[in-house]
């Protein structure tokens, strides 16, 4: 194998220095073994990591109100909400060209369901106004018609923004990004416009609602910009700008439209946009929906978390959850209580048998083994049904208690869609993983030891209780974990047999999930139950070790 | 260690102890035909008259005797209450016969040390009792559907009929709405479409991976092993919940493709367990042997290694498939109605219209488990004695 020279290092075979070599061929070795793992792992981080990952992600996510609303907030951030004022006017304004964008897109009323579960009300108040934006530039229009008819006129409008001289290509760019983060979806193509730098500067709100409107109606609508109408909201923008702007010194395309207009706007009355949204809804100028959407505006929150703990966050810090909108803590405390009750059941049903199957003569044993590994192979629905139809009133379990006469037939007993209902039928899935390493522990016990204790003169009792029992302990501790780690992230027993009693916190995720479709707080609860679960594991871990984990 | 000698006791202690349980069973006959008070003393009186009367005059004939009590009870409980009666009283029959004997000739405390005191020996009984009962509760709720879905009616209890063992109160009706009922039929279509799918991912994936992590260099063994076990321990619903969100981030959720992924990840933890403690008493000088012969890796593999892991790889393959053939939760949500798989369709069975087809597919469920289980176990038997280890 090798060559020993006198002086050097010892040599391989090829010549090159042992130590070399076998490196080379440890790290052969450890390649081979990673590119055997390698695909299991890739895909089980793509199909289950990345889903875990992206839960938790959600679970602090906070882009809507940014992304629907990126200017006002912006403008917002730096109104103080404690001097009791709602915002001034730049606001309103701001508010009124992310909403109408949004109203276009149909996103403003996802934004106020998602303000409402901070605070109650915001849903409707967002999805009336989204109605009453276009009432606004109509009327306006209509004032501006009766000056010159083109007004109403898409290629006027285009020929108009368009303008002459050097264009501001990264004005549309920034409003196609902009659409791309509030609609969620990539979009490509090209606006086919772009305003003069000139009108840009001359009018500032005109450019920038018109840039919406090009941008939307060029990549979602897919149509020609010069072709369409333009929106309302860039009637309100001119309406606007024309009440500061100088036009007079303007000479690009249609020059002479805009200075007519500008003239008539002086006739024209002028709404400011506070009192425009005030009118819309008195909550507009309310400061706590202000506050509540400033507290929210940033890209991340911790708002979903305090949520799942019967928290929230509040302008002025964080506060307790009205008392009728507590419930969060009120479930965890419930699973964790009946994970509890569930787990003692298993041991005091566990520990008997367990202690009878290791103390059988081995073929005996492996008889009654079956009758614990069936249960533990059969469907889960198969065993939850079979709970729910001998659990009924009318089931198999009230009938017996009746004819027998323990019961009167009016009075059956309630044992179904309560706690106790989730007790007994979780109790029962569950009672194989208690038994079954109580078995495996209880087994490697000599029974010598017992006898070696009576011998001592010990009872019955103490040479269980001081002898017996200790030695037991480990295997008491691995299943208790097991089946609390199991019991507290349950969904489909206490789903059927809980009722509205007995239901677990994986309940409530699963509302969140596809009823409330509060995404957001249902992520957050799952990462509280998922931290719950990965500490147990832990120490499951410490106890008993992964490696130990066997099946049947 | 039959250390204990059987003393025979005397007959009226046979016969008393029988007649407690007497008493018990007498409780039940009383309630059946009207007065649960004369069933209790009835029973009890009637057991011990016999028992005594077994005990002292038949002691030597045991078997006689036995058959007596049979054919008396048997005779007994047929002209009383006709074919359930005569079920009844051959169970009854036999355990009196078995019970009056196996006390009267002491053979009870042939297990307990001779030393025992009779509160010992009555605690050890007492004992064996509690567990029974256990292992009763674990297995009645099987036991009980079993029957109830050959039900002719639309209950969940059982009927008079039933209990009259007359044929008319049975019916496959509910089996044959399971067969003919397009919901169901679509439901098991689905299942049967995406459980051997999501096995055969897990099982190619899981079985590589298992020989990978079996080297004995493998870096960050420990963190690699805690991310292929995870979809083991995250509780189903979280794991539901963010395949929901990621799925339908990419366009997977309700999807066939997205479902089987779900599964086959779902499946992986088992395989890799089961192959690895397969892999833990492999000889590695037999691939270095074959190698040694001139076989290439891959000629090792299929024809050293694998038949020797074949049964870890198949045990752990059918834990994948039962994994994914039972599973709801996460089916439910990144799944759509196209992809409604048995236990979903039971799911929603249980929830709304509950049907009493749920018992029969429950059966049919029950039995393929029983072969499932059956399956695994020779298998376990197989690999074990294929490397050398001594069945256990």
């Amino acid at each position: 194998m090798s060559d020993t020279t006198q002086n050097g290092p010892m040599l391989a075979a090829d010549g090159t220095p042992l130590k070399r070599s076998l490196a080379r061929a440890l790290r052969r070795q450890k390649m081979r073994a990673l590119m055997l793992i390698s695909p299991l792992l890739i895909f089980v981080l793509v199909t289950f990591i990345a889903p875990i990952a992206d839960m938790l992600f959600r679970s602090v996510e906070n882009q809507m109100v940014s992304e629907t609303l990126p200017t006002t907030t912006q403008v917002l951030g730096e109104w103080d909400h404690s001097a009791g004022e709602p915002p001034a006017e730049p606001v309103y304004e701001a508010l009124y060209y992310d909403l109408f964008i949004a109203a276009e897109a149909k996103e403003h009323t996802k934004l106020g369901t998602r303000l409402n579960y901070e605070y109650t009300g915001v849903s409707s108040l967002f999805r009336s106004t989204g109605r009453g934006l276009d009432d606004l530039g109509d009327d306006y229009l209509d004032e501006l018609e009766e000056v010159d008819d083109r007004w109403g006129e898409g290629a006027f409008w285009y020929d108009l923004m368009t303008g002459t001289g050097s264009t501001d290509e990264d004005l549309v760019a920034a409003h196609a990004k902009r659409l791309e983060q509030l609609t969620g979806d990539k979009l490509s193509g090209d606006v086919g416009f772009a305003p003069s730098t000139e009108i840009a500067a001359l009018l500032p709100k005109t450019t920038a609602a018109y840039a919406d409107f090009a941008v939307y109606t060029a990549l979602v609508d897919g149509d020609v910009v010069a072709e369409e109408d333009p929106w309302e909201s860039v009637y309100v923008g001119l309406m606007t700008d024309l009440q500061t702007a100088d036009v007079a010194s303007y000479s690009g395309p249609e020059a002479e439209a805009l200075q007519t207009a500008a003239e008539a706007a002086q006739g024209i009355e002028y709404i400011p946009l506070k009192t425009f949204f005030a009118e819309e809804d008195e909550d507009w100028l309310n400061v706590d929906i202000w506050a509540t959407v400033q507290t929210y505006s940033s890209k991340y929150t911790s708002g979903y978390f305090l949520n799942a703990v019967d928290l929230q966050l509040t302008p002025d810090g964080i506060e307790a959850r009205p008392e009728n909108q507590q419930i969060y803590i009120m479930l965890f405390k419930r699973t964790m209580f009946m994970s509890l009750a569930i787990t003692f059941s298993c041991i005091a049903l566990g520990y008997p048998v367990a202690w009878l199957l290791a103390n059988l003569p081995a073929s005996k044993a492996n008889l009654l083994m079956i009758l614990v590994l069936l249960p533990f192979w059969t469907s889960l629905l198969v065993r939850t049904s079979a709970w729910k139809v001998m659990l009924q009133q009318q089931g198999v379990i009230n009938d017996v208690l009746v004819w027998l006469g323990l019961v009167d037939d009016a009075a059956r007993l309630v044992m179904i869609n309560n706690q106790f209902g989730t007790i007994v039928a979780m109790t029962h899935i569950l009672l194989p993983f208690m038994i079954l390493p109580l078995y495996s522990v209880m087994q490697g016990i000599p029974p010598s030891y017992l006898r070696a204790a009576k011998s001592l003169g010990a009872t019955n009792w103490t040479a269980f209780w001081r002898v017996y029992f200790p030695q037991s302990v480990p295997g008491i501790g691995a299943g208790s974990i097991l089946v609390f780690i199991l019991a507290i992230g349950y969904y489909i027993t206490p789903e059927i047999v809980g009722g509205t009693t007995g239901t677990f916190i994986s309940n409530r995720i699963a509302y969140h999930i596809s009823s409330s479709l509060n995404w957001g707080l249902g992520a957050a609860l799952g990462a509280i139950l998922l931290a719950v679960v990965l500490l147990l594991y832990w120490a499951y871990d410490k106890i008993v070790g992964i490696d130990n984990v066997k099946l049947g | 260690m039959a250390l204990t000698i059987a003393k025979p006791t005397s007959a009226v202690f046979a016969a008393g102890v029988a007649a407690l349980f007497g008493a018990f069973f007498g409780i039940f006959v009383g309630t059946a035909t009207g007065s649960t008070l004369l069933g209790l003393v009835g029973g009890a009186a009637v057991i011990f008259a016999l028992s005594w009367a077994a005990a002292t005059f038949l002691r030597g004939q045991e078997k006689a005797a036995r058959w007596g009590f049979i054919v008396l009870f048997t005779a007994g409980g047929f002209l009383f209450s006709g074919v359930p009666g005569l079920v009844l009283g051959l169970i009854f029959g036999t355990f009196f016969g078995w019970l009056t004997f196996y006390v009267a000739s002491g053979r009870y405390r042939t297990g307990l040390p001779p030393y025992s005191t009779p509160r010992q020996v009555l605690w050890h009984f007492a004992f064996r009792t509690i567990a029974g009962l256990i292992l009763v509760f674990l297995i009645t709720p099987i036991l009980v559907v079993m029957p109830l879905s050959f039900n002719a009616e639309d209950f969940f209890t059982f009927t008079p009929e039933m209990l009259s063992f007359d044929p008319e109160g049975y019916s496959l009706k509910h089996y044959r709405d399971f067969f003919t009922n397009s919901d169901w039929q679509g439901a098991l279509w689905n299942s049967v479409r995406i459980a051997p799918v999501a096995t055969i991912l897990a099982v190619g994936f899981g079985t590589l991976a298992a020989i990978g992590l079996s080297q004995p260099h493998v870096p960050f063994r420990q963190a690699i092993m805690a991310i292929l076990i995870s979809p083991m321990i995250v509780p189903l619903i979280i794991s539901a919940a963010g395949m929901y969100f990621f799925y339908s981030r990419i366009g997977l959720q309700g999807t066939y493709l997205g479902v089987v992924l779900a599964h086959a990840a779902l499946g992986i933890p088992f395989v890799i367990i089961t192959v690895t403690a397969t892999l833990v008493g492999f000889d590695n000088s037999l691939t270095r042997a074959a190698a040694n012969m001139g076989a290439d890796p891959v000629t090792t593999f299929f024809r050293v290694q694998m038949p020797l892991i074949l049964p870890g790889v198949i045990s752990g393959g059918l834990f994948a498939f039962i994994t994914s053939f039972d599973e709801v939760v996460v089916v439910l949500f990144v799944g759509s109605a196209g992809q409604k798989t048995l236990p979903w369709q039971m799911f929603i069975g249980l929830r709304e219209q509950i049907s009493p087809t749920i018992l029969a597919v429950a059966t049919i469920l029950v039995i393929i488990s029983i072969g499932l289980l059956t399956t695994v176990e020779l298998l376990r038997r197989r690999s074990e004695r294929l490397r050398g280890m001594s069945p256990s």
